[in-house]
């Protein structure tokens, strides 16, 4: 692997992450106050369908962006109602906006536009285009022949959309809005102890509309990024469940912004590499070890815990061990012997590829990643006591 | 005299919850620089005045006059602007957050919090010095003891310049050593001509340091007196509405054979947290040992244990014979069986089902009695309900009504159907814990009567209890825990409330003179345990 190649799949990572990272962060927000919002998925689903709909229409994608802003923060308000001023339960609400969203974009894409359920394809002023940074090379043949730091340069710092460099500029924003402002201190609380932030003569229910209208904000802007910069368009469920592996890291970071940035660069590194080799040539025993040791590091661990661990990473070790042999016996059906065939280089099945972001998100939410304590008050309606 | 406005005065009030009256017509005078005692039972309405004045309720009718200017308070925001400060009795802190954090919190200077950040920490310094509240302004909430989170509530109020301040049950998380500091530094805010307003069941806490008291009965202000004018029995008398016995009437116990021995007990819970070490003692036949302790120290897993309902390591002999304590017949039913009975700490999760009607809750746990049983698979409704008119008769449960759900009893009389359903089984051994936890003043007096009149039939009672009042009162013999352990054995009549008091903050050499500093520290280490506990 050259250079190049790693450079790419840093550029590529980004990419992926970014609409993990902005949903992310808007789990961040809205559960940081106490509000648990599964609905992330949903939100981000409609904010690219609205942003590529209305895009098309209006050619500029600059209204399509804020289109999208405004029907993910008009869900959030759905939801917030839902869980705010009517108690409500927080997980109904937001598997509610998900179906919503998951029928609903299809259903009006294939009234508008009728393409079966998916909207034109945008171009031009309707797309967000890559900025090029003064000096860097476009042309992949010209980066190839660069000098690495102008490798670097033109391919992963220069060339992405502006919601790009937005979506990495809001994790110092949020970690600055969080820890160094009043709003901040306000919201931590309200999630942690909304008596203490009523007694304290604040109001419970601002804050947690504020805060779930931020959550709203930031899945516009994921969901508008999916279908006009990483896409030209919408199709259908194009989010891919991005909304609930967000909610993962959120778990991974701790609900903490710069530990949710380190975690959603993972999974987008595991998607780049899903995008990029489909075509993953190893030697057997390589395969063998990774998935072996994987299995056993899942066995000694849930052996530890005593717990309902046992059974699920019990479970994935024992499949990943049975994929290890699989491509072993596989590899010896040319019928070279059982210890060459641990040398023979086969293609890595790309659904083990695939499968790696959401094998990882299983693993993080069997509390692989030592103890994540929520929000005290997270997903509890605040009713004041008598 | 004459020219001072009262810092409060409340002309009026009236507060209704649905058909329930919670304030009716209160009127109430509290001059600047006095403390002032309400004291009521559980449900007479005190705190529902005092949620009013500090705008968490609006009161259907009446005036509130702060320093004789009439003031509305729709919200705290208004009371907090108004001077108003209030120490609930579960404290309003955020765990996760420095005692900095805390203070701040809703009394920011601006947008950005470092400026106000670095002024709070100024002004605690000040208020540490002028009151003797001293904080680690960095300690994180959850990482210290009651006391101290208690003090971090007052330095809130006082950050936001309050100059009436209520403090709401404030000892009863306390041990006597912290419940005196409290007093010390209440008695310095009044010196400084703060007004404090106390709210309390506690005669004792009354008679010691409010200037006047006002009592309250079923939503009523029934009187205002000095408190040098009273005494805790006219007190008590006021409060329910009849005379009633404030000492335990009890001749001295006469122990027989010993019915419980227990032996090195040990305890660890899920968290790895060691809740037990090495518990032994026992009781005897007609004898009442008391625990005591400031809650969480233990008392709670030992009634567990001995219920049924968590496992440990030791040994532990009924009547002589080992009990089972962590196989096949280590749960309730078994410890039933063998004559051990057993009145919850927790009477709304563990000693009755509220949603359930009072008949069926004086059969739980007992429901395999063959005299409940119609044939081998129906029970026998009718049976219940007429054992369970007979029991509420006898013990004066009020509505004496079995078909109404439990949560409609009053405290009083929801402890009253679990101490019937378990004495009147006739155990050998009764476990009780916190018997009069939330339970009014007359009540008490019943459900201690049943307790002594058991242990004069020759049975052996555990009582386990936070309030030293009740454990010096009904005990025969006194061990105190803490941290687990327990530090010592005391007869009532040689010991007292200090003694107690220090050997419940882990100090065992009870003769030497000790700083509060001392206990304080003994208590923030073993605090941890300690806080979590409800």
């Amino acid at each position: 692997m050259d250079f190049f190649t790693i450079v790419q799949l840093g550029d590529a990572s980004i990419r992926m992450a970014i609409p993990l990272l902005l949903a992310c962060l808007a789990g961040l927000f809205s559960e940081r106050a106490g509000i648990f919002d599964i609905g992330l998925e949903g939100k981000m689903l409609a904010a690219a369908f609205l942003s590529a709909a209305v895009s098309f229409s209006t050619g500029s994608v600059w209204v399509g962006l804020f289109a999208g802003i405004g029907i993910s923060i008009v869900l959030s308000i759905i939801h917030g109602l839902a869980s705010i001023t009517f108690r409500g339960n927080q997980l109904i609400s937001g598997v509610a906006i998900n179906f919503f969203a998951a029928g609903l974009t299809v259903v009006i894409a294939q009234g508008w536009f009728k393409q079966g359920g998916r909207t034109p394809s945008l171009s031009g002023a309707a797309r967000f285009d890559g900025l090029d940074f003064p000096g860097a090379l476009t042309r992949v043949r010209d980066k190839m022949q660069a000098s690495p730091g102008m490798q670097f340069y033109s391919e992963f710092v220069s060339g992405h959309s502006i919601l790009v460099y937005i979506g990495l500029l809001t994790v110092p924003l949020t970690w600055w809005v969080l820890y160094r402002t009043r709003f901040g201190l306000r919201l931590r609380a309200v999630g942690e102890a909304p008596e203490a932030v009523d007694t304290a003569g604040i109001s419970v229910v601002r804050l947690r509309y504020a805060a779930v209208i931020i959550c709203g904000i930031l899945c516009g802007i994921a969901g508008a990024y999916l279908s006009t910069a990483v896409q030209a368009g919408f199709t259908k469920d194009m989010t891919a469940n991005r909304g609930f592996i967000a909610l993962a890291a959120l778990i991974f970071a701790k609900w903490r912004p710069w530990y949710a940035l380190g975690a959603c660069l993972l999974f987008g590194l595991f998607f780049a590499i899903d995008n990029r080799f489909q075509n993953i040539q190893l030697q057997v025993i390589w395969i063998m070890v990774l998935l072996v040791g994987a299995s056993i590091a899942m066995t000694v661990y849930a052996l530890r815990r005593e717990k309902i661990d046992v059974l699920v990473l019990g479970g994935l070790s024992a499949v990943l061990t049975a994929v290890a042999i699989m491509t072993w016996v596989g590899s010896t059906g040319e019928d070279i012997g059982a210890i060459a065939a641990l040398f023979e280089t086969v293609k890595v099945p790309s659904q083990l590829i695939q499968s790696l972001p959401y094998l990882f998100v299983v693993i993080v939410l069997a509390g692989f990643v030592g103890k994540a304590i929520p929000p005290r008050a997270g997903g509890e309606p605040y009713i004041k006591e008598r | 005299m004459t020219t001072t406005a009262p810092a409060i005065e409340l002309k009026g009030i009236s507060k209704a919850f649905g058909p329930v009256q919670a304030n009716k017509d209160i009127s109430i005078r509290v001059m600047p620089g006095t403390v002032h005692g309400i004291i009521g039972e559980n449900g007479a309405g005190k705190s529902t005045l005092m949620s009013i004045l500090y705008g968490f309720y609006k009161a259907d009718a009446g005036e509130i006059f702060i320093h004789g200017q009439k003031t509305e308070i729709p919200d705290s925001q208004a009371a907090i602007a108004a001077g108003i400060g209030m120490v609930f009795q579960h404290f309003k802190l955020v765990q996760n957050f420095s005692v900095l954090e805390n203070v701040v919190l809703g009394a920011e200077d601006g947008a950005m919090l470092r400026p106000s950040l670095a002024k709070a920490r100024e002004q605690l310094k000040t208020l540490a010095e002028e009151y003797e509240l001293h904080v680690d302004p960095d300690a994180i909430i959850e990482d210290i003891g009651v006391g101290m989170q208690q003090r971090v509530e007052i330095l809130k109020a006082l950050y936001r310049q309050a100059d009436i301040l209520i403090l709401d049950e404030p000892t009863g998380v306390l041990t006597p050593a912290e419940a005196d500091q409290l007093f010390r530094i209440l008695g310095r805010l009044k010196d400084e001509g703060k007004t404090i307003i106390l709210i309390t069941h506690k005669l004792r806490e009354i008679m010691d340091i409010t200037d006047t008291v006002s009592v309250m009965r079923r939503g009523e202000m029934t009187s205002t007196v000095k408190t040098s004018d009273t005494s805790p029995a006219d007190l008590a008398e006021r409060m329910v509405g009849r005379k009633v016995l404030l000492r335990v009437d009890k001749q001295p116990a006469q122990p027989k054979e010993t019915i419980l021995d227990v032996k090195g007990l040990n305890v660890t819970d899920e968290a790895g947290v060691h809740r037990l070490k090495d518990v032994s003692f026992n009781i005897k036949a007609g004898e009442i040992l008391g625990i005591a302790g400031v809650s969480g120290n233990g008392q709670s897993e030992l009634l567990e244990v001995l219920g049924g309902y968590t496992k440990a390591n030791g040994e532990i002999l009924m009547n002589g014979a080992p009990i089972d304590l962590t196989g096949a017949t280590s749960d309730g039913q078994s410890r039933r069986a063998r004559g051990i009975a057993h009145v919850p700490e927790d009477r709304h999760h563990e000693g009755l089902i509220l949603e359930f009607s009072a008949w069926e809750n004086t059969a739980f746990g007992y429901h395999h009695d063959p005299k409940y049983q119609r044939s081998n698979i129906l029970m026998d409704n009718a049976a219940i309900l007429q054992d369970a008119q007979e029991k509420m008769d006898r013990f004066d449960v009020r509505p004496p009504n079995p078909q109404l759900a439990a949560k409609n009893f009053s405290g009083g009389n929801q402890q009253k159907i679990v101490v019937a359903r378990e004495i009147e089984r006739d155990p050998d051994l009764l476990l009780v814990g916190q018997p009069t936890r939330g339970v009014d003043i007359g009540a008490i007096e019943f459900i201690h009567q049943q307790i002594v009149a058991l242990r004069d039939k020759g049975k052996a009672i555990l009582l386990v209890s936070v309030e030293l009042d009740e454990i010096m009162g009904l005990s025969d013999r006194i061990a105190v825990m803490f941290d687990g352990q327990i530090m010592g054995e005391r007869l009532p009549a040689e010991t007292d409330e200090k003694e107690l008091g220090l050997l419940m903050a882990g100090v065992t050499d009870t003769d030497k003179p000790h700083t509060i500093e001392e206990i304080e520290q003994n208590l923030a280490h073993a605090g941890a345990g300690a806080t979590k506990e409800v």
